[in-house]
């Protein structure tokens, strides 16, 4: 670095800073986002800002978020997992399959952890192993899981899951702050660390940036999509646990469309679709907003079918903006 | 005959005529004609949605909003039939075409003036479309008493020994069939999946030529919409919910690729009908419609699994003359 500013020849560095600003603002912009819902949420419902309106705020979404840091990274990479609402189907039914065999509440996470993990593994198998593209292999996984479901469950469903499970979907670590809550802060927090401060994320945007020159420069690009792949799965997984807890029963129609709320979490969350870029603290600011958005509009008896229209509105929106942006300053440079 | 031998649609027949004989070797019933002709009837709308997916997926996009599309298109229909009876179908059919392009071409130009990914742009009009038919509808049903008779009984004349409905999709297919392969916008969606910085040289406009695929397949949705509605006489929110997938399963079960390019009107033609028949098949082979399901994952793995082959020993030979060649 000194070697450079003696010779007084400063190379800009185009790789980092128009990215690091770019997602800065894109972060604050997030933040003002989110701060004006909560403030038109306060204005709009007297029931809002109350604790336990706050607390129960959180379940909108943690389950979803928890996925959601999973998936940035797999977005980051240029790969995408549609299949993770049908891993939380298949392993809720496997869970309940395994509560019939009388199994108790450690092998019941146990049980949909690992099935988490399992299918995740069998889609990076699919797009490492035998290099398909990996939005057509978890659409067909996406099929198979749940269908494997239905095809244990029917029109059948699951219930009386032990007590001391349900904890992990109801339960409260202290007052008002559920587990869900906690363990969604400690997964945002190790996936922040992972992908900002490790060789690993650092690899991680390299393979989104350029995968062929990763590869080259000794980048192990199939092993970290693989590893991301189970990485997902095990995500999915655990919010499999966390919704049968919440919920108490398992139907094949469970998470029914979760797929689409993780990925628009993700790229509202400033990560590119196209991948290379993107941040952990941009996704768990747009979980947020998504669950201040819903949660405001449930509280105006808004029906859910009709707050989509706002998510999907939402997620254009934010996305055409800056483009928008750069397109009218560009006319006027 | 070698040339017989690697084409995929050839194989994807064989597997289809493979399943039939299978299933009418325990059920001779099975493969009667007008069984037959009741499975191409029940598949018909979805052969042609897989045909406009396909021509979104040869430029290199995908449409997830097309059974969005479809629901909303229908509630339209259905509502403005059981307002105003005395609309003539053909011209309702005629509008229902035009509210699934406009719908599409909304998908477009986001595509192509603001080049956000079609992934992402389709993703939010899926639930946008969805959404929306529930504020038309106020999430209320339009039902078989509300629709005119006619509205009902048009897809279910008959002409020439076909229900009309099968005469759509041949017409459908037909028109795809020109449009693919004997005019230069068929084959600029080819050159735009091929090689998109290669068109732009040719003097293809990439972003209107991907523009032009949504309005296409948006116009495509909305046909089905009205067929969709009238044949099963119920127009909800929960229309063709989660049907988007199967459509994109029967693209790539006919050997459409994901990555764009390759793709012809007969593979997706019977990428739909395969799906069609092993649906048919599996109530009469005593298979709970349960199975269906993941069977059509398992369908779309294989599927791709077959295709990479094809595609990559494709690749080598290429390079193989190439080498010769120096």
């Amino acid at each position: 670095m000194t070697d450079i500013s003696a010779t007084g020849r400063r190379l800009p560095n185009r790789l980092d800073n128009p990215l690091k600003s770019a997602a800065l603002s894109w972060e604050s912009l997030l933040v003002l986002v989110a701060l004006g819902i909560f403030i038109a949420n306060s204005f709009a419902s007297p029931y809002f800002l109350n604790a336990w309106s706050l607390s129960d705020l959180t379940f909108n979404f943690t389950e979803k978020a928890l996925i959601a840091l999973a998936m940035a990274l797999v977005i980051i990479t240029g790969e995408i997992d549609l299949s993770v609402a049908s891993i939380i189907a298949l392993a809720s039914t496997l869970m309940g399959l395994a509560l019939q065999y009388g199994a108790d509440t450690p092998t019941l996470v146990a049980v949909g952890v690992g099935v988490g993990i399992l299918c995740g593994a069998f889609n990076g198998f699919l797009v490492t192993g035998l290099k398909l593209p990996s939005i057509v292999v978890t659409i067909g996984t996406m099929s198979l899981f749940r269908g494997v479901a239905y095809i244990v469950l029917g029109d059948q469903s699951f219930k009386g899951y032990p007590k001391d499970f349900s904890w992990f979907g109801q339960g409260y670590v202290w007052w008002v702050i559920s587990f869900e809550l906690v363990l969604f802060l400690v997964a945002a927090v190790i996936f922040y660390v992972l992908l900002h401060h490790t060789n690993f994320g650092r690899r991680v945007f390299a393979i989104g940036n350029n995968a062929t020159a990763a590869q080259f420069s000794g980048v192990r690009v199939d092993r970290i999509k693989f590893v991301l792949f189970c990485l997902t799965g095990l995500m999915s997984g655990i919010a499999s646990v966390l919704l049968t807890a919440r919920l108490g029963s398992t139907r094949p129609s469970i998470a029914q469309g979760f797929e689409l709320e993780v990925i628009t979490m993700v790229v509202l969350g400033g990560v590119s679709i196209l991948g290379g870029a993107g941040s952990i603290i941009g996704v768990v600011l747009a979980a947020l907003i998504i669950g201040l958005v819903t949660f405001g509009l449930g509280l105006l008896n808004v029906p859910g079918i009709v707050m989509s229209i706002f998510t999907g509105s939402l997620l254009i929106v934010v996305i055409a903006l800056p483009i928008l942006w750069r397109m009218w300053k560009a006319k006027r440079a | 005959m070698n040339r017989l031998l690697k084409n995929r649609e050839i194989w994807l027949g064989l597997a289809i005529v493979a399943v039939v004989i299978a299933v009418t070797l325990r059920f001779p019933r099975f493969s009667q004609p007008g069984n037959l002709l009741t499975i191409l009837n029940d598949t018909s709308i979805l052969m042609m949605l897989a045909l406009g997916q396909m021509v979104v997926i040869l430029t290199r996009s995908i449409d997830l909003s097309m059974a969005s599309n479809l629901a909303l298109t229908g509630m339209i229909v259905a509502m403005v039939n059981a307002a105003f009876p005395f609309i003539p179908i053909p011209l309702l059919i005629a509008g229902c075409v035009v509210v699934g392009a406009a719908l599409g071409a909304f998908n477009g130009i986001l595509v192509w003036k603001l080049d956000i990914p079609p992934i992402v742009v389709t993703l939010g009009t899926l639930t946008i479309f969805r959404g929306l038919v529930f504020v038309i509808s106020g999430g209320s049903w339009v039902n078989a008493a509300q629709m005119s008779p006619e509205f009902i009984q048009l897809q279910r004349g008959a002409f020439l020994g076909l229900p009309n409905l099968t005469w759509f999709a041949i017409v459908v297919a037909a028109l795809f069939f020109v449009l693919m392969t004997s005019t230069p916008i068929g084959r600029g969606f080819y050159a735009i999946g091929v090689n998109p910085t290669a068109s732009v040289y040719t003097g293809i406009n990439v972003g209107r030529t991907k523009f032009l695929a949504f309005v296409i397949s948006g116009a495509v949705s909305g046909l089905a919409g009205y067929l969709w509605i009238s044949r099963y006489v119920i127009a909800s929110v929960e229309v063709a919910s989660g049907y988007e997938l199967t459509i994109i399963a029967a693209c790539v079960i006919g050997g459409v690729s994901i990555a764009g390019g390759i793709g012809t009107v007969a593979g997706a033609l019977l990428g739909a009908l395969f799906l069609g028949v092993v649906n048919n098949a599996l109530p009469v082979i005593g298979v709970s419609p349960f199975w269906q399901m993941a069977i059509s994952g398992a369908a779309i793995l294989l599927a791709v699994v077959l295709n990479a082959r094809g595609e990559r020993s494709k690749g080598r030979i290429i390079l193989k003359k190439a080498e010769v060649a120096s």
